[in-house]
């Protein structure tokens, strides 16, 4: 009792004063400390996790319009007096008339579509056509070569139109930004907004983006990724051909032969090594010894994949002896004891159990291969236009062509900000294309992989 | 396509020796595969590799060696006095060479007889006019040495690929003939074939350090022309990159060496703290559900391919610098000239990073015992002075290590640099300031019309060279730290 009264309501003075309900100065300190820090951690993951939507919602925003594309639709009378004078149909001399011999023609279906559906305009006939693609010509010249029958007749045609009339549709181009715009007027777009609410020019989805070639620079309405698209293909054919046999012969010599000595050594060393050289110097490699050592084409596919399957070997063979370490040594314990050889127990028995993991390694470091650019740089994969897609497979390896992440750089060079578009739908093609593989790949862990 | 049908060829016999080999073996054997020593696809096996793999090898070395070979007995036939006094023998030979194409692709559109174009005389057609029809476009016309030149090269290819497929075939059909012979029921099939596999096995090992020699060599030979062009201190020690096609260019790497450290430097500084919160958090703090979810999708980051990372930079991240500091932008201030800046790339490049600073130091951070945890919390120390006083000093050494993975990818990197830095070679502390870095020149040097012959271009593999130099020593270094460490707790 006399404690009590001596200590009145337990205030014994402790170091930091107070109860220990009551938090002193310095435990808030502490704790102050302790959320700040974490609040640091989780501002960081934010952080991260912003870029990354930044990312995607910049892609998609920015490259789902290259997947949609203006048209306008028009009757075309193929008239017989500008197309074949002589009225005979001989190919040779209806191939004799330039695309410029359309020029009239398509003005001609222009001004009768803008009388049938009773728009007014003060435009002159050139402007009117100004509002389609200069590519028109050329598709009109085709149909014809290869219809020759079908001159003298009226056809539908669908027609690109101009980009600035495209980026007019998407928001891209507006009123105030064409005023010292020579491709286009105020008055065009007029007839343009008119067209559109009679239903002849409209925005559809775009094919041929997908599938089409690349197009000069005047053009980018017509530019498509399917040609580089192709490149890339053969580009990994390569790759796979090469770089999958090479990488899980490797990996089996290191994993299950290789005695420990100084050579042994030397290989790990320089795997690691690869592994982290700079892309670039692969290109470098490349240049020098495949183009102007071996003489080999340049920009061929087929230079771009034996670059591109010495940068992805180092990916392959560490996974693959990822997969081959966790097959158990029983496995081989066993083979050896029914009197199999030790290359027999590896090919025959743990060869197939590492085959999903080798399998996921190399479609990792395909999708890895398939978004590298900066070594496809100097082999000259850019810089001209993926026109002609490849019909043979010697073609499709050594004639010349692009490849989809060169392609997209090359886009991104041009001056006209309607590639941009096109750039950033490339990606999102590219992307789609990673995230398949990569899927893939996860699957195909999920479904096979074993836990001994 | 010669070559190819030569390795159809090679194919298809192997093919055959493989049944042929096979059915040997069981007839010698009295058709009771029993008495075979090994079992009887051993004995294709080995029929087949005899035949394939001698002549395989010949032809790829034989591919290799014979340009060396006649590149340095062609050029050994043009006299000093046929080079020109503002050429070198290396653009002369190019003239050769493409002399020599034509000459092949005129008698193959028949623009010309094999008789004729082996005995064309300079002067006397108008050649240059013929290879423009083949689609060979000549600088000059043709000059006599160089015809000459160009005649001796395509005999000597003739000659070169007839013996190489004469060569080749007898090599395939000698291991054919020679193994087929040795097929027996006793003969040990088994070894010998295991023993041709784990040689290729070793083959294909010794390819890593093939591609190693192959990147320095091919460098250092380029490197050593470009210093018998260019003096190497203003390489190393100059202050000023100013390439000039026309001659008296000043090539130093210092300027460059300054653009990519500055911008590997804000890549960073963006990356690193990020990254590491990102790790402590996600390996101290987070819960399971957290983990599973933030951590693949920060590392989606290091799967997106540097090209989507440069049109970023170029599209999106440099025009919204440019409008916060640029002319007429939204701080009213005017630090910025354009969209590439210093800034604009090393921030990309920092998204880029973070990844990759976050999962190996996650790694690291993970690799701290518990119990090291465990006692410091016994103590009353709270989670997060644990981790700074306790966690952070143990995995230091390994997140250093992290740190300069990292840079040795920043400094490595091309894309992002190509196209967000911009292409000015200067020394500028203003991160707003476009500059340019060691990739970027490389590959400027090395797109569009390049001459091997001039100091412009061959500069590029001096560059490539300090490059990999660099980049190496920090991967070694970084590798070593780490290594270290590790064996710390193990």
């Amino acid at each position: 009792m006399t404690d009590l009264s001596q200590n009145p309501a337990g205030a014994a003075p402790r170091k930091h004063g107070g109860s220990l309900l009551e938090k002193s100065p310095h435990t808030r300190k502490r704790n102050a400390a302790e959320t700040r820090f974490k609040a640091y951690g989780i501002a960081a993951i934010t952080a991260g996790l912003i870029m990354l939507l930044v990312l995607v919602t910049t892609i998609v925003g920015k490259g789902t319009g290259a997947f949609q594309q203006t048209f306008v639709t028009l009757n075309v009378e193929l008239l017989e007096a500008k197309l074949d004078k002589k009225g005979n149909r001989d190919l040779a001399d209806i191939k004799k008339v330039t695309t410029f011999g359309y020029a009239p023609i398509i003005k001609g279906a222009m001004e009768a579509a803008i009388e049938d559906l009773g728009i007014e305009t003060s435009l002159k006939s050139k402007e009117l056509a100004g509002i389609l693609s200069k590519d028109v010509a050329a598709q009109l010249r085709d149909y014809v070569i290869a219809n020759p029958d079908q001159i003298g007749q009226t056809v539908e045609f669908r027609f690109l139109a101009s980009s600035r009339v495209d980026g007019y549709l998407k928001g891209r181009v507006t009123r105030d930004s064409i005023v010292n715009d020579k491709n286009i007027s105020a008055e065009q777009l007029d007839l343009v907004d008119a067209l559109a609410a009679a239903g002849v020019l409209e925005k559809t989805f775009n094919l041929d983006f997908i599938f089409g070639a690349d197009a000069s620079d005047a053009r980018p309405e017509a530019a498509g990724i399917g040609v580089s698209m192709l490149g890339s293909l053969f580009m990994m054919l390569v790759v796979l051909a090469l770089a999958l046999p090479i990488g899980v012969a490797a990996s089996i010599y290191l994993e299950e032969f290789a005695p420990q000595n100084w050579l042994t050594d030397m290989i790990e060393v320089n795997i690691s090594n690869l592994a982290a050289v700079p892309s670039i110097v692969f290109g470098i490699l490349g240049l020098a010894v495949f183009i102007n050592y071996m003489h080999l084409p340049t920009s061929a596919p087929l230079v771009g994949g034996l670059v591109l399957t010495l940068m992805t070997l180092p990916t392959i063979i560490i996974s693959t002896r990822a997969s081959l370490k966790s097959v158990p040594p029983s496995i081989r314990d066993a083979a050896l004891g029914v009197g199999a050889s030790k290359m027999q127990a590896v090919f025959h028995h743990v060869l197939p159990l590492a085959a999903p993991g080798i399998l996921t390694g190399t479609i990792i470091g395909l999708a890895q291969a398939l978004g590298e650019t900066a070594p496809l740089l100097l082999i000259g994969m850019v810089g001209f236009i993926a026109s002609n897609a490849p019909e043979t497979l010697a073609d499709g390896l050594l004639a010349p062509n692009s490849a989809m992440p060169a392609q997209i750089y090359e886009w991104a060079k041009r001056a006209d900000p309607a590639f941009y578009e096109r750039a950033w739908g490339g990606i999102i093609i590219l992307l789609l294309f990673l995230v398949t593989m990569n899927t893939l790949a996860v699957i195909l862990r999920r479904r096979f992989e074993r836990r001994w | 396509m010669p070559t190819f049908w030569l390795v159809v060829l090679l194919i298809a016999l192997a093919a055959a020796g493989f049944y042929g080999g096979r059915r040997r073996a069981i007839a010698t054997a009295a058709g009771n595969v029993k008495n075979l020593h090994s079992l009887p696809s051993y004995y294709g096996y080995h029929v087949a590799l005899s035949a394939f793999v001698p002549a395989i090898a010949a032809l790829l070395v034989w591919l290799l060696a014979q340009p060396m070979f006649i590149e340095t007995r062609v050029s050994g036939m043009i006299p000093a006095a046929a080079v020109p006094e503002s050429s070198s023998i290396g653009l002369v030979m190019s003239d050769v060479r493409r002399v020599a194409e034509g000459l092949d692709l005129a008698v193959e559109q028949g623009l010309l007889s094999a008789r004729e174009a082996r005995n064309a005389v300079a002067g006397e057609q108008d050649l240059r006019a013929l290879m423009g029809e083949v689609g060979v476009a000549l600088g000059s016309e043709v000059r006599p040495e160089v015809l000459k030149a160009a005649q001796a090269y395509r005999n000597l290819s003739h000659a070169g690929r007839t013996a190489m497929t004469v060569v080749v075939t007898l090599l395939a059909l000698g291991g054919f003939a020679s193994a087929y012979v040795r097929t027996h029921k006793d003969f040990r099939a088994r070894n010998v074939v295991e023993r041709a596999v784990l040689a290729l096995l070793v083959l294909a090992a010794s390819l890593a350090i093939l591609t190693t020699v192959g990147i320095v060599l091919s460098m250092l030979f380029e490197t050593k022309n470009f210093f018998g062009l260019h003096s190497w201190t203003d390489f190393f020690f100059g202050s000023t990159w100013a390439p000039n096609f026309r001659g008296g260019s000043e090539l130093s790497i210092l300027p460059l060496l300054w653009g990519t450290l500055y911008i590997s430097f804000i890549a960073l500084l963006v990356a690193v703290p990020v990254g590491l919160f990102a790790a402590i958090y996600l390996s101290e703090y987070a819960s399971g559900a957290v983990r599973a979810f933030a951590k693949p999708l920060l590392e989606i980051l290091a799967g997106i391919p540097t090209i989507v990372y440069g049109l970023f930079a170029l599209l999106t991240v440099g025009p919204a610098l440019a409008d916060l500091f640029g002319k007429g932008g939204l701080l009213g201030v005017e630090w910025m000239a354009g969209a590439t800046s210093v800034l604009t790339a090393g921030l990309v490049m920092g998204i880029m990073l973070i990844p990759f600073v976050s999962s190996l130091s996650d790694d690291i951070i993970n690799a701290v015992p518990q119990a090291m945890r465990d006692g410091s919390l016994g103590l009353g120390a709270t989670k997060s002075e644990t981790v700074r006083q306790v966690v952070m000093p143990a995995a230091l050494p390994g997140i250093v290590g992290a740190v300069l993975l990292a840079a040795s990818r920043a400094i490595g990197e091309t894309m992002i640099v190509v196209m967000g830095a911009g292409a000015i070679a200067k020394f500028s502390a203003n991160p707003l300031e476009s500059m340019t870095t060691i990739t970027t020149r490389i590959v400027s040097q090395l797109t569009g019309d390049t001459d091997f012959a001039s100091p412009e271009t061959l500069v590029a593999f001096a560059l490539g060279l300090t490059l990999f130099v660099l980049t190496l020593g920090l991967n070694v270094l970084a590798l070593y730290i780490v290594r270290k460490y590790r064996e710390q707790y193990e």
